[in-house]
């Protein structure tokens, strides 16, 4: 068997990790930073989320192939986003009667 | 393993190879990888179905960036943080009981840990419940006819902000939850049978893969979960313009 076994103290050491995080968001989320706010939050919520992925779900541990699909997922996430965004934020370039989602109220 | 690998040479004897091996693989490993890289594609397959949702949200929230923050700020952070901290803590506990089998340890540890599982995922969802029930009474449910906000939370509206706009939050925060705990409750109904099994003693070092899967569905849950309590809940903690 070459499947690689995560120690316990790793698991631990993963969901404390996680706990600290999340009081971190509760505490920035409290204080306004204006737009920052949510640039704090999406830093945060990354990095617990690439902590359950490398180590909760093995994703360090893994064959090459199954980061192959782990990147693609990330990939085909940013296309469905991007894409639609660019549409969404460009509408308000030709006037405000084609549509401008975007137009604050 | 040698009896197996012995198997093998000597053109898969059925009655050397270990029991959960299936025919069309070689061996245990190659059967355990590729049970791990389906599972893989099932969630790369989650992330774009979520992934809709969440964009919805960007869309919507970058053209109503105050109704959003006044209407996230119907939304307990306290209750949120709770639920998070219940459900990371039911990660590790899942963690914990794909690590047991792992190792080989007892199958009242490993269907503790996962009957642990189930328990915080159980709290987690009466939470949930006790939330949309407060919604419910505060007129919040997004569904036309339904959505009857109290006319005191009507006339304190921040600035340019409409009911529609409100609903339009609400709608997404009981699409964007309801699907992620509509997801739970298939994995409580997934884990129970792969629970059955572990009380069998059927799972070893040499085959768990069960168990790893539901680990990796459990698992992604708990991320789907890590960015909607933020961009839901935490939102509008800061919020007190208009009020």
């Amino acid at each position: 068997m070459s499947e690689h076994i995560v120690p316990r103290t790793t698991y631990f050491g993963v969901f404390g990790a996680l706990l600290v995080l999340t009081a971190l968001t509760v505490v920035a989320a409290n204080i306004n930073f204006g737009k920052m706010n949510d640039v704090i939050a999406m830093t945060i919520a990354v990095t617990k989320m690439t902590l359950v992925l490398l180590f909760f779900m093995h994703v360090r541990y893994s064959s090459r192939l199954i980061w192959v699909i782990v990147a693609s997922m990330f990939f085909w996430l940013l296309i469905l986003l991007s894409l639609t965004l660019t549409d969404y934020t460009s509408r308000d370039w030709f006037g405000a009667n084609v549509g401008g989602i975007m137009s604050r109220q | 393993m040698a009896t197996h690998a012995e198997a093998v040479e000597h053109g898969h004897g059925p009655e050397a190879a270990h029991e959960a091996l299936a025919h069309h693989f070689d061996n245990l490993e190659q059967q355990r990888e590729a049970g791990a890289l389906g599972m893989w594609v099932f969630i790369a397959q989650e992330v774009m179905f979520f992934g809709g949702l969440f964009l919805a949200y960007l869309i919507y929230r970058m053209k109503y960036p105050t109704a959003f923050m006044a209407a996230s700020n119907h939304l307990n952070w306290k209750i949120g943080t709770f639920n998070t901290a219940v459900l990371i803590t039911s990660s590790l506990t899942m963690a914990m009981a794909v690590w047991a089998t792992q190792t080989g340890r007892s199958r009242r540890m490993q269907v503790g840990l996962m009957a642990a599982t189930v328990l915080l995922g159980f709290v987690f969802l009466g939470v949930k419940a006790v939330e949309y029930h407060d919604k419910y009474v505060d007129g919040l449910i997004p569904i036309a006819g339904w959505f009857n906000p109290s006319p005191e939370l009507v006339a304190h509206l921040p600035h340019g902000v409409t009911v529609g706009q409100y609903q339009m939050f609400f709608w997404l925060y009981f699409a964007m939850t309801g699907l992620h705990a509509l997801h739970m409750i298939i994995g409580v109904g997934i884990i129970a049978p792969i629970m059955w099994m572990a009380w069998r003693g059927r799972f070893s070092p040499e085959y768990h893969s069960p168990v790893e899967n539901f680990g990796l569905y459990w698992h992604f849950v708990d991320i789907i979960w890590i960015f909607l309590f933020p961009l839901l809940y935490l939102l509008g903690a800061h919020f007190t313009a208009g009020h």
